[in-house]
């Protein structure tokens, strides 16, 4: 199935409503591997469980549904595919990542984006779902980038991924906050993924946090990735006030819808 | 702040189990969803137990509360949770102060501007929640507490660092432990917003102690899961006690 279709459910508002409005009512928390979990979802969404997805046959038009946690999980586990896949790549690639110290950097990144692909996909699994297949990247993106030649580039896009990753998980947490050992682990992954930008932005001569709503030396291509970090209001709270408009809005990250996640991503699958 | 009338109107306040109708505006920012039908941070399970309690130094800015036999909770539901990142961004927001306030010997430029800008996001997400919960809930709200440092060093490099590592991991570990405590998810997305805050801080203090190491995500808190830590508000209290002055209670999680 097309992720960006898969995916688009998650910026259906009817969804994330649905998803809040039930909040009130759930008192029993489920935990990983329980199907009773999804069976008590109340307005039906619990009967509709997620059928294996086979990338290659299925058409927009299949009743592939799932609830709002399952996709979440299925866009976390996109982009860890992406991130396992690019630094898998970049580390392999004779020539690239030369200095001994980043190689440091890059291998305990990539280890944990292994470890996050195979810890989602037995949450899926545990919840009575196929993981989605693992999409065809081109990291290149029709040649508009090289990312495995040049390492400047490589920086470049992984700080992008990393900071993507940061802003996805934070927009899926409504979506997984019905199952409490679901929302602890992607909170976990979530802080994991925010320590790799802060390193792979300050390996770019950037400060680890995001100011305004400037990437820090990024091209164009990825300024949907900063877009709205620029917000200095918080709840009410205007944020600016104290230090200015850098440090309020350094001192939120903020979140990306998932059909923004997944439009940045797919920028990246083939 | 509260005003000396409206501390003493605290002793009439009965305990009660009913939602606070009182709210504040919330504004989802990027997110493309529909705001306008989620715009509220409704509070519930709001409780205070505050007999008995002395009221000393006070001041035009603040009032500390000391133990008379009473100490204060930090409440039910979300108010505590809300009242706990409180708790812990007063102690990063003093930590902080104090270190901009006199850098340590031999600081560098770079070290420099990271300390001041964690002092910044520091007092700024103190004040966010002083703000916050001081509109939703101006009853209920933890009061400015006094902290101490024992063994830290200010005027040394590493103790500095030590202690600024050890705050940062413990807020991660902390908001990712406490999540699941949320039952209102505005209030979720902004404990959200501020955590991988948090782990950037900490990932900068890391690298600054270990440079070009693996120890911005080091082993020592990111598992073979590869997942950071979480800690229950229990632990955490435990671990970062020896900083907090004031004491405080939080019966609902057991502390």
């Amino acid at each position: 199935m097309n992720i960006l279709k898969l995916l688009d459910r998650l910026s259906d508002d009817k969804f994330f409503t649905a998803e809040a409005s039930r909040l009130d009512a759930i008192t029993n928390i489920t935990n990983f591997g329980k199907k009773a979990a999804v069976a008590s979802i109340p307005l039906g969404l619990g009967v509709l469980m997620a059928t294996p997805v086979k990338a290659e046959t299925t058409t927009s038009s299949s009743a592939v549904f799932a609830t709002p946690l399952i996709d979440a999980l299925q866009l976390a586990l996109t982009l860890e595919y992406l991130e396992d896949e690019y630094y898998r790549m970049g580390l392999a690639k004779s020539g690239l990542i030369t200095s001994a110290a980043d190689r440091v950097v890059f291998s305990q990144i990539s280890k944990h984006e292994t470890a996050h692909v195979a810890f989602l996909k037995s949450a899926l699994t545990s919840l009575g779902t196929a993981p989605i297949a693992k999409p065809t990247f081109d990291f290149t993106v029709k040649g508009a980038f090289d990312p495995m030649n040049d390492y400047p580039t490589f920086l470049t896009l992984a700080q992008a991924f990393e900071d993507t990753g940061v802003r996805a998980y934070k927009g899926q947490a409504g979506n997984v906050m019905s199952n409490k050992d679901v929302l602890t682990a992607a909170l976990q992954i979530h802080s994991v993924e925010a320590r790799h930008a802060s390193e792979v932005r300050r390996m770019r001569g950037n400060k680890g946090w995001i100011e305004l709503a400037v990437g820090g030396n990024m091209p164009p291509a990825t300024n949907a990735v900063y877009a709205g970090e620029g917000v200095t209001v918080q709840a009410g709270f205007n944020t600016a006030t104290l230090f200015g408009a850098e440090a309020g809005s350094a001192a939120y990250d903020e979140v990306l819808s998932g059909s923004d996640a997944a439009a940045i991503a797919g920028l990246f699958i083939v | 702040m509260i005003s000396r009338a409206g501390f003493f109107n605290l002793f009439e306040t009965e305990l009660k189990n009913n939602i606070m109708k009182k709210t504040i505006s919330v504004s989802n920012g990027a997110a493309t969803l529909d705001t306008n039908r989620r715009n509220f941070l409704k509070l519930s399970g709001v409780g205070l137990a505050l007999a008995g309690l002395t009221l000393v130094g006070c001041n035009d800015d603040d009032f500390t509360m000391i133990d008379n036999g009473n100490v204060f909770d930090l409440g039910t539901g979300d108010v505590g949770v809300l009242n706990y990142a409180y708790a812990l961004e007063q102690l990063e927001a003093d930590f902080y102060t104090k270190v901009v306030n006199n850098f340590y010997s031999g600081i560098s430029a770079e070290e420099k501007q990271i300390f001041t800008d964690l002092y910044h996001h520091e007092v700024i997400h103190r004040d966010f929640f002083k703000a916050a919960i001081g509109g939703a809930a101006p009853n209920s709200i933890l009061p400015t507490l006094e902290f101490q440092y024992p063994g830290v060093n200010f005027s040394d490099r590493n103790s500095v660092l030590a202690t600024a590592k050890a705050l940062e991991d413990t807020g991660v570990a902390a908001y990712n432990g406490a999540g699941k405590y949320i039952t209102n998810p505005d209030y979720l997305v902004l404990a959200g917003k501020i955590v991988s805050v948090e782990a950037r801080h900490a990932a900068a203090i890391r690298d600054l102690i270990s440079p070009r190491t693996a120890a911005f995500s080091g082993d020592d808190v990111i598992n073979a899961m590869g997942l950071d830590l979480a800690k229950e508000p229990k632990d955490i209290v435990a671990a970062a006690g020896s900083f907090f002055k004031t004491p405080f209670t939080w019966k609902e999680r057991g502390i």
